[in-house]
């Protein structure tokens, strides 16, 4: 909960409601930041446009995964029933595609999900275990009914003062410097 | 799809609760005109986000309802009483069950499949639902889905221990024995662990996924008071430090940052695509287990589509079951799980029943029509044979009895609707039950034999009910019985235009 130096991490802009998180993020995406991010305990419909953010990325994940999941159960099942130990069963054949499409549709289904959920978190940067903004107790409604923005000091046009306004111009409710959480 | 939205004060009045039937009972939910979108929450919870998080993290922080603990009782005893059966089922052997030749598939597949049917509401509630954009979903999704989870553990434990020798148990997976030889992959049965195998993880991690950002609220709660202590007789537990730090892991750092939900709503919208069809084809595969076997009244091409439906339907009236209590128990779950909520799943099980009766009628109309003597037998006996009772039972319970539910009264009374539900859980084991006492009568009359369960069966049985709702009371305890991110977005409150509310939520 301390920070021993007091390196800034960035600006926290508390909002009213989400229409008011809306245009605010308008303002902020049309000034040109690029290192920022809107906290609300929803998604927010239509936030992405105000926002400007692009398409996610988790749809190539998930279709990478189902291929990779496809391979696997077309190699694994002929491997092992036509090349490695082929055994008559049935009079059917060694190499039973249409007996196998079950298995190949479920594995498919089983890697594209584990990389939907992995593929999110990993997007995402989680899991992790602390963040600068958990230092902040009126963060802690974020999860509940407050909507914020918050800028980092990393962004190329990031100033303590003009930053402050543009949040405080956009209808901020109240504003708060984070500090870096430096162990 | 056009819809009619109801003028301002319609809404609140049926948000304040006043809009009635006619004998002023109910919530206001069920309205005349079925054009007309009922709120989806209601009563104090729809007065603001905090209220929505206060009633739902207030189940989870609070001491439970006083039933809670007689029920908890009960459900971990007989989960006993199952360790205890299953225990000396590996040390006897599956002589203990009431298997025989020519009934060589006893309980053990029945209650598998009845199970894994119960299991399929949930996926089907949060995925497919989820595609068609029904936002009733929302309040029950939650509980649809552990109650998934609950049943496909317990389904799964039946072909676990029937293998008799479970040491060997391991030759379910593509693991070689010492010979070199692979498991038969052209087999159903093997599919079969592949279908459930891959609709448990899937399932556990939607329902994993989908409760991230609100471990982040119970987590964000805890920390705001963290000093929170709790006497359990001598010892003292800093409850608000261990609930920090659980939800603290569950939530995985989760931040409420839109750059996250962008990339989790992406990822949850894939997951129901791909969940739908994967709920279509696991109870499909697991027809495939009797379909694929060349045995009369068992390999019809109608298996796959009719266990599907029944499985919807099982699953549905299971989901009644626990919600209907649940939803007396817990102060302010009204709010979410409307009359119109129940209304809605009502339907769903007429539909569902109506279809798997239609089943049972096509199922002896090809027995007749096929002209095959061995088939026209099986199902003759099947309804007229020394198991009548159970046909006749299977037929009263999913045929006739969801058709109460064209009664607007039966559809409306939560009571009822619990009676009801119950009828269609008996119901549906006693069509797992009927399609495996088939085998009692095979093709030679002299080998005919009649097959009764033995007190080992039967407890197994009751012990994973035991299971199921042990489980399903401990998620009652600690985890959020309802999706609160996803009850926030579907309030009036959430859309960023406040004055251009013509689409209602329905996004």
């Amino acid at each position: 909960m301390t920070s021993k130096s007091s390196n800034n991490w960035g600006i926290l802009a508390q909002y009213e409601d989400p229409a008011a998180l809306t245009h605010a993020c308008e303002k902020v995406r049309d000034a040109g930041y690029s290192k920022w991010d809107a906290y609300c305990p929803f998604p927010v419909h239509d936030l992405n446009e105000a926002m400007g953010l692009p398409r996610s990325k988790v749809g190539w994940i998930v279709i990478t995964g189902a291929c990779t999941g496809l391979l696997i159960a077309v190699l694994l099942q002929w491997w092992t029933s036509a090349v490695d130990y082929p055994i008559t069963v049935a009079g059917k054949p060694f190499w039973a595609w249409e007996q196998f499409t079950p298995i190949m549709f479920e594995l498919a289904v089983l890697v594209s999900a584990f990389g939907a959920i992995f593929g999110m978190l990993a997007l995402n940067g989680l899991p992790r275990l602390s963040h600068p903004l958990f230092d902040s107790e009126r963060f802690l409604r974020a999860s509940d009914d407050a909507f914020f923005i918050a800028i980092e000091s990393k962004d190329a046009r990031y100033s303590e003062t003009a930053t402050r306004s543009l949040l405080e111009s956009a209808g901020a409710t109240s504003i708060e410097l984070i500090q870096e959480d430096q162990a | 799809m056009s819809v009619v939205a109801p003028p301002d004060e319609t809404i609140n009045r049926l948000r304040a609760g006043l809009g009635q039937q006619a004998d002023g009972s109910g919530d206001g939910t069920i309205t005349s005109d079925p054009a007309v979108r009922a709120p989806l929450v209601i009563g104090k919870s729809a007065g603001s986000f905090h209220e929505v998080t206060e009633t739902v993290c207030g189940w989870a922080e609070s001491k439970p309802p006083l039933a809670w603990y007689p029920l908890f009782a009960i459900a971990s005893t007989f989960a006993g009483i199952a360790t205890l059966m299953i225990a000396y089922l590996i040390v006897t052997g599956v002589g203990v069950w009431g298997l025989n030749n020519p009934v060589d598939w006893g309980w053990a597949i029945v209650n598998f499949v009845w199970w894994v049917g119960i299991g399929h509401a949930g996926t089907l509630i949060s995925a497919i639902l989820c595609i068609l954009k029904q936002n009733w979903r929302t309040s029950i999704n939650r509980f649809a889905e552990a109650m998934t989870i609950f049943a496909v553990i317990c389904a799964g434990t039946f072909p676990g221990i029937h293998v008799g020798r479970v040491w060997f148990a391991w030759f379910l997976f593509p693991i070689p024995n010492s010979n070199g030889i692979w498991q038969n992959f052209r087999s159903p049965l093997l599919w079969d662990v592949f279908a459930v195998g891959t609709y448990f993880t899937v399932s556990l991690l939607f329902w994993y996924m989908g409760m991230i950002p609100d471990f982040a609220t119970l987590r964000d709660r805890a920390i705001a008071r963290l000093e929170r202590k709790e006497k359990f007789g001598f010892i003292t537990v800093p409850v608000g430090k261990v609930a920090a730090f659980g939800y603290g892991i569950l939530s995985l750092g989760w931040r409420m940052s839109f750059r996250g939900w962008w990339n989790y709503e992406k990822a949850y919208i894939l997951l129901a695509g791909i969940a739908t069809p994967l709920v279509l084809s696991v109870h499909s595969v697991v027809s495939f287990d009797f379909a694929v076997a060349i045995l009369p009244g068992w390999h019809t091409t109608i298996f796959p589509p009719y266990f599907v439906a029944g499985a919807i339907f099982s699953g549905f009236a299971m989901v009644l079951t626990l919600l209907i209590p649940a939803r007396s128990m817990y102060p302010g779950m009204k709010d979410f799980v409307t009359d119109r909520t129940l209304e809605n799943m009502c339907k769903i099980i007429t539909v569902t029943g109506t279809m798997v009766g239609f089943a049972y009628g096509m199922e002896f109309f090809i027995a007749w029509y096929s002209a095959s003597y061995y088939e026209q037998q099986a199902f003759i006996i099947r309804a007229t044979g020394s198991y009548w009772w159970a046909y006749f039972i299977m037929i009263s319970c999913n045929v006739i009895t969801p058709q109460v539910f064209w009664l607007k009264w039966a559809r409306t009374t939560p009571w009822f609707i619990f009676i009801i539900s119950i009828f269609v859980n008996i119901g549906m084991w006693f069509e797992r039950f009927v399609i495996v006492s088939t085998l009692s009568a095979d093709f030679m009359t002299s080998s005919h034999g009649y097959y009764s369960p033995t007190y080992v069966d039967v407890l197994t049985f009751c012990g994973s009910l035991g299971i199921f709702l042990t489980l399903f009371l401990l998620f009652c305890r600690f985890f959020p019985m309802q999706a609160i991110s996803e009850l926030k977005n579907v309030m009036p409150q959430a859309s960023p235009h406040p004055h251009n509310d013509d689409h209602g939520g329905g996004h």
